[in-house]
This record gives structure tokens, C-alpha cells and sequence, in this order.
């Protein structure tokens, strides 16, 4: 009998029963989430500062534009040539992949598509680098172009998804008006959707890239025997990369070699850094565009 | 011919109940001496989406060179109908429909018809202006170029801005985005890209309910100069817009003949005896604001 749901209402209005309690767990629950946010961004402060505290001493023109032993310009160059090359192979595929998602599939070809990419987006890396090595590198040679498959196949689920989210919001009826004159779907997608949905695909892109471009595990099976010294740019011989040079260098164990090591970091988390936040903001704007 | 054309007015009758047939008769039994073409000649046509019956046997023959309104209360199912002219329903899913729309004398839902050749002859403008995110002179343009139309195109674009009374407004401005002009404007832009292509019919569904007054006069002026060389039928929520610019009216209500109310025709006439002397009561309770 002593547990009254209905407070007595000319109690004063301060907290009874255990309100005092639950109002602390409460407290302590908001305390907590705070917390784990704030972690968060300080890993990533914390790695940035690491990173760039020890790798600004490395770096000047000699350590961007010359080989080894000055500097790290052909393992920059090779990053370049293997990414684009990726990007060549992935950018098409994943931008068709999300237009059929768009503009062709039905509910349930859309639903088990996403699956699909999604799963593909989970492949552990060095899976795809095994299977690129079987594919193309074992009892033939290591190549930049085999590193290119791996990095295509981890680009394409992020291109795919990505592009197909800007092109969900390209109007419908735009479409309807294309439609109603009298012009076949195909030349609609290519010369209204597409042109409208361009910033966000290359968006996407560039996310892609970003992520890629750091991938290790792929590269040390498919592109890892390579002479430092020589600016190389052609895909079909093994390629000098940023990933497994930092690799090798921190298994050396010399100092010098450290500072290397840092030193190419710093340009690998800049550049995703600032490809990442350029994307988002040229995102941005093209999703203001389209939604005025 | 004449049979066809009767055969809208008469089935009416039957429908609206004995009690209503002795005013009415003595209206339409003045049939016009001459035979009007029909452009669109529908039978019985009901519309379902999934198990939704939207429209049900409705009649109606659509007149060469005049502007048919196509009145009633939201939910009738005139859009419906209006968008089943050109087949603009086909992507929505779960559409299906019966009965007989002929085009000229061809089955529009025949098995050898192809959407786009129909779309192409049939064009359409929407509630909300839906100009392409290009320039002026590309909307335009746009289809003319899609369709192998490219001899003579400025001369095309100049004459399809005149036709929808637009040119001297954007002429010193043809390169500007679309998006830049007011809604009356993309809304007349929007008339111009459909008549560049020289169709044979123009659908408007509600073009002016998103408009401000002034852009309205100017939409129905439009309208009356193109009566003639297009076959024009236009939905409308407003009445005295029909009045002002219709030759013929179609006035559709929602009907409760099973369980689901249902979108039906109940009358078709000369603008001036629908709203003048309509013979059915539901049409003169709608027409003079007395809502059934």
C-alpha cells in the first residue's frame, strides 16, 4: 500500500521515490556515450600528431621527388599509377552497378544487390590479395596491375553505394520529363541523370580512392619485389608503392629507416585526410544543388 | 465515327439514373452536323494499381485540335487518366488496365507499341516545372538532339521559346541555367521543351496549380495560342480555368458504387453547357460549389 503511483499534489515539486537515483544512471549512461565519442577523436588526433610530429623532420622536395636513398619518389609515383589504374577499372563497373540499382532493378534485384556489395565491402583485404596472387601473379610475375585488381575489387562496392545514393536523389521528375519526350531511358541517363549526379560519383570516387590507396595486405603479394631507385610507370612489372615500402622499412630496424617510414605515413594520412574532407565538402555542395 | 462519339454522352445517362434523363435528353440530342475527329477514342477504360481500383469504365473521346479540361474533386482519377494517354503509368508498379484506348485509330496498349515512339508523338507537362538542371537553350534543345533532330536546331529552339511565349524574356539569356528563371517561366520553359519536338498531342497535368495568378494568365494564354496546332488535354483543379480556356470538359467524381469509392466520368459536353447547364446533378453541384 505504501507504493502510491499518484504523488500526493501538493507535495513540492522536488524529486521523489527514486527519481534521484534513476536520474543518476541516466547521467551516467550520457557520461559515458560523451566519453566514447571523445575517444574516438582523440585516436584520431592522437595518430595524426604521432604521424606528423615524427614525419615533418623527413620530408622535403629531395624526400618527395627522388629515389631511394634520398627519397621516396618512385614508391609515390607507383601508388599513383596502381590507384589510378584501379580507379580505371572500378569507376565504370561501380557507376553502371549503381545505375542498374537505380534506374533498372526491381525491389528485390535492389535489396540483394546491396547484399552483395556489402558483403564484397567486408572481403578481408588480404583475402582479395590471395586471390589476386593466384589469379595473376603465381607462376607468372608480380605486377602494379595486380595490385590494381585487388585495389578495383575493394573500390567497387564503395564507388557502387556511394553513386547510387546521389543518384537516388537526382528528382524523379526529372526523369518523367525526359520520359514523356519521347527520348529511350539510356540517352536520359546519360545526358540528364549522370551530368546531374556527376559531384557526388566523383565524390564517391575519391572516397574510394582514399580508402585504396593505403591498402597493404594486396599490395605485399602482388606488387613487393621492386628496386626502390627506379621511377617506373609501367603497371605490368612490379611497383615500387608507399604501403610496402613503409612495410619493409619498419621491419628493418634501422633508425634512418624509421624516420622514412614516418615520413611517407605523413604523406599517406594527408592525403587520404584532405582527399576524405575535400569529398565531403564538394558532396555537400552537390547534394545543396540538388535538393534546391 | 458518329457512334463513337455519341457513345460518351449516352452511356452518362444510363449511369446517372432515370430521374435526370428528361432534362438532359433535350441537350444532346442536338448533335453537331459535322463529324469532329477523334484523337484519343477510350472505351471503358478502368485503372487499377495492385488491387486499388482507381478509375472505373470510363468512355471518352478526345477531340483533333481542341482543348479538352478534365475536371472533379482529388482522387477522381483524371490525372490517372490523363498520365494512362501517354502511358506514363506503365513504371508505376502494380498498374494495370482494361478496356480499349485508341490513338488515332491504334491500340495504345497494344502488344507491338513501343513507349517511346508513344511519348515521343505524346508529350507531357508536369504539376511542378521539371526543367533540367542545364541552360536555357539546353532544355530546350535537349531532345530535338536526342532524337537526330540537330539541322537547324537554334532556329527549333527560338521557334519552340516564341511558341510558349518566352522568347522575349529569355532571349539575351539563352546560356543561363534553367534553374534561374521563376516558376512561371520554367513552367512555360518546360511547355517550349515539349513542343520543340513537334508532337502531336500536348497532356498538361494541373501546369499552372503551382503558379501565382499572374503566371497562371499567362500559362492559359499560352494554351489558347497553341490550340490548333496541338490536340490539348489539360487536368485542372480549377474550375474557372477550365471555363476560360477549354473547348470540351470532362468532369470525373469519386463514385461509391462497391464498398471503395472509385474514380468514374460523369459527364462530358461543351465547356458552356457543362458549366452552364449541366444535365447531371453531381456535375452542377461541383461546377457551382455545392459539393455533393
Amino acid at each position: 500500500m505504501s507504493d502510491r503511483l499518484t504523488p500526493d499534489p501538493s507535495a513540492p515539486l522536488t524529486p521523489s521515490g527514486n527519481l534521484k537515483r534513476r536520474q543518476l544512471v541516466s547521467r551516467a549512461a550520457e557520461l559515458a556515450a560523451t566519453a566514447a565519442a571523445v575517444a574516438a577523436i582523440a585516436v584520431l588526433a592522437i595518430v595524426i600528431w604521432t604521424v606528423a610530429s615524427r614525419g615533418i623532420k623527413a620530408i622535403d622536395l629531395d624526400f618527395v621527388f627522388t629515389g631511394y636513398p634520398t627519397g621516396v619518389g618512385p614508391m609515390l609515383l607507383g601508388t599513383i599509377v596502381i590507384s589510378l589504374v584501379a580507379t580505371l577499372m572500378a569507376m565504370p563497373v561501380g557507376v553502371l552497378i549503381a545505375l542498374f540499382l537505380t534506374e533498372y532493378a526491381g525491389a528485390k534485384g535492389v535489396r540483394s544487390m546491396k547484399m552483395v556489395l556489402d558483403l564484397l565491402n567486408g572481403l578481408p583485404s588480404i583475402v582479395l590479395g590471395v586471390f589476386v596472387f593466384a589469379l595473376l601473379v603465381d607462376h607468372k610475375q608480380q605486377s602494379g596491375f595486380a595490385g590494381s585488381v585487388a585495389l578495383a575489387i575493394i573500390e567497387l562496392p564503395l564507388i557502387a553505394r556511394g553513386s547510387q545514393e546521389v543518384l537516388l536523389l537526382v528528382p524523379k521528375g526529372l526523369r518523367e520529363a525526359s520520359d514523356a519526350l519521347g527520348v529511350a531511358r539510356w540517352r536520359s541517363v546519360l545526358t540528364v541523370v549522370l551530368p546531374t549526379a556527376l559531384g557526388g560519383i566523383v565524390t564517391a570516387t575519391v572516397l574510394a580512392v582514399a580508402r585504396a590507396a593505403g591498402e597493404t595486405a594486396p599490395l605485399i603479394l602482388a606488387s613487393s619485389v621492386f628496386d626502390p631507385k627506379s621511377f617506373t610507370v609501367n603497371p605490368f612489372e612490379s611497383m615500387p608503392n608507399v604501403p610496402v615500402w613503409i612495410y619493409k622499412l619498419s621491419e628493418e630496424g634501422n633508425p634512418e629507416g624509421f624516420a622514412e617510414a614516418w615520413g611517407m605515413s605523413l604523406l599517406l594520412v594527408s592525403f587520404i585526410l584532405f582527399a576524405s574532407l575535400g569529398a565531403r565538402a564538394l558532396l555537400a555542395r552537390s547534394k545543396r544543388k540538388l535538393s534546391s | 465515327m458518329t457512334n463513337q462519339n455519341q457513345a460518351a454522352p449516352s452511356r452518362v445517362r444510363i449511369q446517372t439514373g432515370a430521374a435526370t434523363i428528361p432534362a438532359a435528353v433535350t441537350g444532346t440530342t442536338a448533335a453537331p452536323a459535322f463529324q469532329p475527329e477523334l484523337v484519343f477514342d477510350a472505351r471503358d477504360v478502368s485503372i487499377f494499381y495492385g488491387a486499388k481500383q482507381a478509375l472505373s469504365a470510363v468512355t471518352l473521346g478526345i477531340r483533333r485540335g481542341e482543348i479538352t479540361a478534365l475536371i472533379g474533386p482529388s482522387g477522381c482519377g483524371k490525372t490517372t487518366f490523363l498520365r494512362s494517354l501517354n502511358r506514363m503509368n506503365d513504371s508505376v508498379s502494380g498498374f494495370r488496365i482494361d478496356g480499349s484506348v485508341r490513338y488515332h485509330g491504334h491500340e495504345l496498349y497494344g502488344g507491338n507499341v513501343d513507349q517511346v515512339e508513344v511519348r515521343r508523338r505524346i508529350g507531357m507537362v508536369f504539376q511542378k516545372p521539371n526543367p533540367f538542371p542545364k541552360s536555357i537553350y539546353d532544355n530546350v534543345a535537349w531532345a530535338p538532339r536526342n532524337l537526330g533532330l540537330r539541322r537547324g536546331l537554334d532556329e527549333r529552339v527560338e521557334e519552340a521559346l516564341r511558341g510558349a511565349a518566352l522568347w522575349d524574356e529569355v532571349k539575351d539569356r539563352l546560356k543561363d541555367s534553367a534553374l534561374g528563371l521563376s516558376g512561371g517561366q520554367q513552367q512555360r520553359l518546360c511547355i517550349a521543351r515539349a513542343i520543340a519536338i513537334e508532337p502531336d498531342v500536348l497532356l498538361l497535368d494541373e501546369p499552372a496549380s503551382a503558379l501565382d495568378p499572374i503566371a497562371t494568365g499567362a500559362i492559359e494564354d499560352l494554351m489558347h495560342s497553341l490550340k490548333g496546332r496541338f490536340t490539348i488535354v489539360i487536368v485542372t483543379h480549377n474550375m474557372q480555368q477550365a471555363a476560360r480556356v477549354a473547348d470540351r470538359t470532362a468532369f470525373f467524381s469519386l463514385e461509391t458504387g462497391g464498398e471503395k469509392p472509385v474514380g468514374t466520368l460523369i459527364e462530358v459536353g461543351e465547356t458552356e453547357q457543362i458549366f452552364s447547364n449541366p444535365r447531371d446533378p453531381r456535375t452542377r453541384d461541383y461546377v457551382t460549389g455545392r459539393f455533393g
